[in-house]
């Protein structure tokens, strides 16, 4: 479904994707996991053409992005839903009307159905009710959940989460963790899923990809990587700092 | 000397990259349906919300002008010829650059910071990701209401200066009103107001796109985002007055044939 061969990207100097290559199949669902600023954000902006590579190739059903023209582009990124990072919701817009901007874009025009289908999705991520604020009102959690929403309203057959749970209190994040599993199962989407929490890692990923210094260092079923016996990856799945590695100087 | 040089550089290269929005722009219009709301909520806030400003700078640039004009004028007995000179200047030159200089450092400046932040703040990714183009969503929309706009603000600078003008030269210096309205008509052209109103339709377009375009590609977060909206006040005013002058040379060859 999704093919990444040999992606190398840079940003000036700074070499931050040297050679990447993974596949994800239809259906199947995929943790990224490595250290802030190893480039796992920039990774996935070029699965939906947001960034496209200096050299390689990234391939959605076989259509490659690479040349694509962003107009082309468009009709690929129909299949997508993406929860960023930082949120990236439209402050001149309501909650309900960020929710809503997918589903008119996907072709919804009813608009019983829209206010429908928003409001089961603001009940699923635990907000209900707050349609009618404006995202600078919201706390970041708050603000990440409307997010998701947003991501996943219009039933894309791929979803990518960055960090969905960073930054939310324990019981709210293993919620979302229980959410991403439902729509997952429920809608048989492909999932790739960035994330620190090695709960969510294990819950979502039925293969793990661990990035390190711009490349893939492991790509294994997830049961491989938490009982991997190589000291790069169990330390960091246990997170614990490699004191070689850090310099207080 | 380094410096300047490379200010202009970036300037054409700058421009350039600006025409290919205006490519995008096109094509955007001749195949996508347009963006009601936002078109609406940017005429508000373009056409509507301008006049205040153009009205200000409209009335007093009138007032000016025709004092000083008078002032060098009475010298010769000429005084009755002041308001022509005003109505002159202010139709083709002054009513449509000033109007312009107003809207880019009100309306640009505002349009750069806007969709800046939402370019370091992920959201015009998201919006991509959304199978929309910034360009049909945000970009065009702006451009026509700041190419609608702009005529109309130029015609509220031409009519409150030139009124302006009018009371102050009839109850201060004097000058017999049907004289000098009797002159302002015969010499102010039809030429003079098209020429006002095409200047106008270009320093709008080149307002948006020089804005919009600063805003697309901000970098460096809150920094970036200053830094682009000062560079985008600044560059349309250059690019207005530039093309000012080469507007009136060509229009003037246009219309004024032989
Ligand atoms: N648009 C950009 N311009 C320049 N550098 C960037 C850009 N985006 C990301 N980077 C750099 O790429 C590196 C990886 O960033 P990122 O993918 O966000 O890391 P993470 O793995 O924590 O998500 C960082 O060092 C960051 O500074
Ligand atoms: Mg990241």
């Amino acid at each position: 479904m999704i093919e990444v061969s040999k992606v190398r990207k840079s940003f000036g100097d700074q070499v931050v994707l040297r050679s990447i290559s993974f596949s994800v199949e239809a259906g199947e669902s995929v943790a990224i996991i490595g250290r802030s600023g190893t480039g796992k954000s920039v990774l996935i902006k070029h699965l939906v053409g947001l960034l496209s590579p200096d050299e390689g190739a990234v391939r959605v059903e076989g259509q490659d992005l690479v040349g694509m023209s962003e107009r082309q582009m468009l009709s690929v990124r129909q299949k997508f839903g993406m929860l960023f990072q930082g949120a990236a919701l439209f402050d001149s817009m309501n909650v309900h009307e960020n929710i809503a901007f997918p589903l008119r874009r996907s072709g919804v025009t009813d608009g019983a159905e829209i206010n429908r289908r928003v409001k089961s999705v603001l009940g699923l991520v635990e907000l209900p009710g707050v349609g009618g604020k404006m995202p600078s009102e919201l706390s970041g959690g708050m603000q990440k959940r409307v997010g998701l929403a947003r991501a996943i309203v219009h039933r894309p057959q791929i979803i990518l989460y960055d960090e969905p749970t960073t930054g939310l209190d324990p019981v709210v994040a293993d919620s979302i963790d229980q959410l991403m599993m439902r729509v997952r199962d429920q809608y048989s989407v492909t999932s790739i899923v960035i994330t620190h929490d090695m709960r969510c890692a294990r819950r979502m990923g039925q293969r793990i990809i661990y990035l390190r210094e711009g490349q893939v260092y492991l790509d294994a079923p997830a049961e491989e990587v938490f009982n991997s016996e190589d000291p790069q990856v169990s330390r960091f799945i246990r997170g614990e700092a490699d004191l070689k590695e850090v310099d207080f100087s | 000397m380094s410096a300047a040089k490379g200010e202009l550089s970036s300037f054409v290269i700058g421009m350039g990259r600006v025409a290919l929005l205006a490519c995008e722009v096109v094509r955007s219009l001749s195949s996508v349906r347009l963006n009601w709301a936002e078109f609406i909520k940017q005429m508000h806030f373009i056409g509507l919300k301008s006049q205040f400003v153009v009205l200000t700078t409209g009335a007093s640039t009138g007032m000016v002008f025709c004092a000083q004009t008078f002032y060098q004028f009475h010298k010769v007995k000429m005084d009755t010829a002041t308001l022509s000179v005003v109505g002159v200047a202010m139709t083709s030159e002054l009513g449509p650059v000033l109007a312009g200089l107003m809207v880019a450092g009100r309306v640009g400046a505002a349009m750069t910071a806007e969709i800046g932040t939402m370019r370091v703040t992920e959201q015009i990714d998201a919006l991509r990701t959304m199978a929309t183009h910034p360009v049909d969503h945000l970009v065009v929309p702006r451009v026509l209401a700041t190419v609608i706009s702009m005529p109309l603000l130029t015609v509220l600078a031409w009519v409150v200066g030139i009124f302006a003008a009018m009371i102050l030269a009839s109850s201060l210096l004097g000058i017999e009103s049907a004289f000098s309205l009797k002159h302002m008509y015969f010499y102010t052209d039809a030429e003079d107001v098209v020429m006002g109103v095409i200047k106008a339709l270009v320093f709008g377009l080149l307002i948006s796109l020089i804005s919009c375009y600063r805003g697309l590609n901000c970098t460096n977060g809150a920094e970036g985002v200053g830094r682009a909206t000062n560079e985008a006040v600044v560059q349309s005013c250059i690019a207005i007055l530039v093309s000012n002058f080469f507007l009136t040379l060509f229009l003037r060859s246009l219309l004024y044939p032989g």
